[in-house]
């Protein structure tokens, strides 16, 4: 037993933990022997304990570059990118066509990833995302056509529904304590049956299409989700030369596909949501111990009932775009797209039980898969593989994060 | 509430008992908690030394008996109303999350905010980093990395973090239960002097613990506590480290096993 601590004796002066970055900040170690260590001698820099300061933090910089959630999905995406440049580079795969085709199927994806990556923060899923899918852009299609609805209105009643059921997701989660695989399973069997007898009873068949034209005509819906945007500077452009053209002269991609602007919105709110506010805090308490911000005044269930409800806002957005864009709705819109959305998550360095993950790291996770997806189309490889790549991927980031984790939780 | 500085006493059990159907957990048990000073709770498992912290946290109510804050009479009815009262409990669990930094751990459902074009209110990280750190740094614990997250802490540190930020929020009491139960002997000597500054800082603080060499160095006074009962509470200029050691249950025990091992005592 150690003899009674002297009051005035500094607890810091006694070797704490063992650890040697912890012995080695200590100011006296610094000015002396360890000196030389340091990388950059602050220039002109004041008493040791700045110099520590300086010392310490030149070397978490590479640490914490590697410990970013997000780091391995940049790294990955680079990668891939730099295999397609090299394997397709002259396909027409990074011409302008060809990059508005695999930022589509990004963005589409991005949309619910980043519903699933705040959600899977939180340390919750919801495999009921891609039946949502179907379901809400059901919803949306079938009033218009056979009722005579305003398309808005219709959208608008689907986004109503979507949260409805979204709460209804999370609340069960919460107040059960069962886990949220098997709650929102159910769901997903539930939604997929409801969107397929739904479409039987009213149009008779599983994919009912003309609402395109309708939904064209709505001034309210055109604008938010029909088509592209910036469509002057893509004529001005093809004007000048700069993107390829037509033969009359307008440009072969008439616009910005609009998915990729909310993609962007939506990413880039969901991330600044995530790291910048309190509600961010929460989600990632909720998700690292639920018991423990539970005890400082964390609303837990708050935090992942209005999750479960943004997962199910971003699932209506994909439908809304999808519909506007194809012109139908068809009952098996949306399949797997869960997974797909888990796997852009995890690709992005979420990981699955909750507490550490990033809203960038799901944007790039699903610009990998539309990258690689397209970009399998561009070379000689067969299509196919696109799905044992897929898995590899997955296993690889599921690895890796995994070391994440060992190092975050357990280095001492 | 204001501090009152006539009452000698800032926490007061009188008297206190609770049931829990048939079981007695505890029994006309009296501890007076005075203004700044560090007063151990003593017992084994099952003296009562949980629920006596949960009466105090205000998770339970007493039975019978008064619970008195400042000298005044109270009726806590949750953990929330002991915190307005400045009475901060630390669990053993600690209530940190490892995964997230240090930072974001001490500000955790209290996160400090500054609001940008007028509009957006955002997570004040800057000073989160900044309070965090200085606040540590006051009970003399160096940071490395207010980003670097509380997983790759010790568990004296963990535990004196838990403490700092009960310290920040406000607290005037401080509740430890068993802080140094899961530590190794260097680590427990840090969270001891980490109570040792609460106490300088004018804090009072309850210590729980069944490990005397832990609670004598640092505490003012000792209360013991044996199968629902006080068998008293004494200062330490009235006590030795060893009568202490005996009267605890524990004590008892292990004479007789040294007894039955023929080791002589």
């Amino acid at each position: 037993m150690e003899s009674q601590p002297d009051p005035r004796l500094p607890g810091s002066s006694t070797p704490g933990p063992q650890t040697a970055a912890a012995e080695s900040q200590r100011p006296e170690t610094n000015g002396g022997p360890a000196g030389p260590k340091v990388v950059e001698p602050p220039p002109g820099a004041p008493p040791p304990q700045p110099a520590a300061d300086e010392r310490v933090r030149s070397l978490s910089t590479f640490h914490r570059v590697m410990g970013r959630p997000e780091s391995a999905s940049i790294a990955g995406a680079i990668l891939v990118f730099v295999v397609f440049a090299l394997t397709a580079g002259d396909s027409g795969m990074f011409a302008l066509d060809g990059v508005i085709n695999w930022s589509v199927v990004s963005a589409y994806l991005g949309i619910v990833a980043t519903g699933a990556c705040l959600l899977m923060i939180a340390g919750e899923f919801d495999l009921s995302l891609g039946s949502m899918i179907g379901f809400t852009g059901m919803m949306a299609a079938i009033p218009p056509l056979f009722f005579g609805w305003p398309v808005w209105l219709s959208m608008l009643l689907a986004l109503a529904c979507a949260l409805f059921i979204g709460w209804v997701n999370g609340t069960l989660v919460v107040k059960t304590g069962l886990p949220s695989f098997i709650v929102t399973l159910g769901f997903l069997f539930i939604l997929r049956g409801l969107t397929l007898a739904l479409s039987i009873i009213f149009a008779n068949r599983t994919i009912v299409s003309g609402i395109g034209d309708l939904a064209a005509q709505d001034p309210v819906v055109r604008f938010l989700f029909s088509g592209t945007f910036a469509n002057e500077l893509f004529t001005w452009a093809g004007k000048h030369g700069w993107i390829a053209t037509l033969d009359d002269g307008r440009p072969l991609v008439r616009g910005m596909p609009k998915v990729i602007l909310w993609w962007a919105f939506i990413a880039i709110a969901a991330s600044y949501r995530l790291t910048h506010t309190r509600f961010g805090n929460w989600i990632f308490a909720v998700g690292g111990d639920a018991n423990a911000a539970k005890n400082v005044g964390v609303p837990v269930r708050r935090v992942k009932v209005s999750l479960f409800m943004f997962t199910a806002l971003c699932a209506w957005l994909f439908a809304m775009l999808q519909v506007c864009d194809v012109g139908s709705a068809a009952a098996d819109r949306g399949l797997q797209k869960e997974f797909e959305a888990i796997i852009a998550a995890v690709i992005g360095g979420t990981l699955l039980t909750g507490g550490y993950g990033s809203v960038v790291g799901a944007t790039f996770g699903a610009l990998i898969f539309g990258v690689v997806q397209i970009g399998i189309t561009y070379t000689n490889v067969n299509s196919d593989w696109f799905r044992v790549f897929l898995g590899g991927m997955l296993l690889v980031a599921v690895l890796f994060n995994n070391q994440v984790r060992k190092r975050v939780t357990e280095a001492r | 509430m204001a501090p009152n500085p006539n009452s000698e006493f800032i926490l007061e059990l009188e008297k206190v008992s609770k049931y829990f159907g048939s079981v007695i957990a505890l029994r006309d048990v009296t501890v007076r908690l005075r203004r700044g000073e560090v007063h151990c709770l003593l017992g084994d498992n099952g003296a009562g030394k949980s629920t006596l912290i949960k009466i105090l946290a205000g998770c339970h109510r007493p039975t019978e008996g008064t619970f008195k804050v400042d000298g005044e009479p109270v009726a806590l009815n949750s953990p929330c109303d002991a915190l307005d009262r400045g009475i901060a409990t630390v669990y053993q669990d600690l209530a940190l999350v490892p995964l997230m930094s240090v930072a974001r751990n001490f500000f955790m459902g209290r996160e400090p905010t500054r609001r940008v074009g007028g509009v957006f209110r955002l997570f004040d990280r800057a000073r989160a980093s900044e309070i965090a750190c200085d606040k540590l740094a006051d009970m003399g614990i160096k940071v490395r990395d207010p980003q670097q997250a509380v997983g790759t802490m010790s568990g004296g540190e963990r535990q004196c973090l838990a403490i700092a930020r009960a310290i920040h929020f406000g607290a005037r009491v401080l509740i430890l239960d068993e802080p140094t139960a899961a530590l190794g002997v260097r680590q427990s000597a840090n969270v001891l002097r980490i109570i040792n500054r609460a106490r300088e800082k004018g804090i009072s603080v309850i210590f729980i613990t069944h490990n005397v060499h832990h609670a004598y160095p640092v505490g003012d006074s000792f209360t013991l506590l044996n199968r629902g009962r006080s068998m008293g509470t004494f200062r330490k200029t009235e006590i030795a480290r060893d009568q202490v050691l005996d009267m605890m249950a524990g004590g008892l025990e292990m004479q007789k096993l040294m007894a039955e091992f023929g080791v002589r005592v």
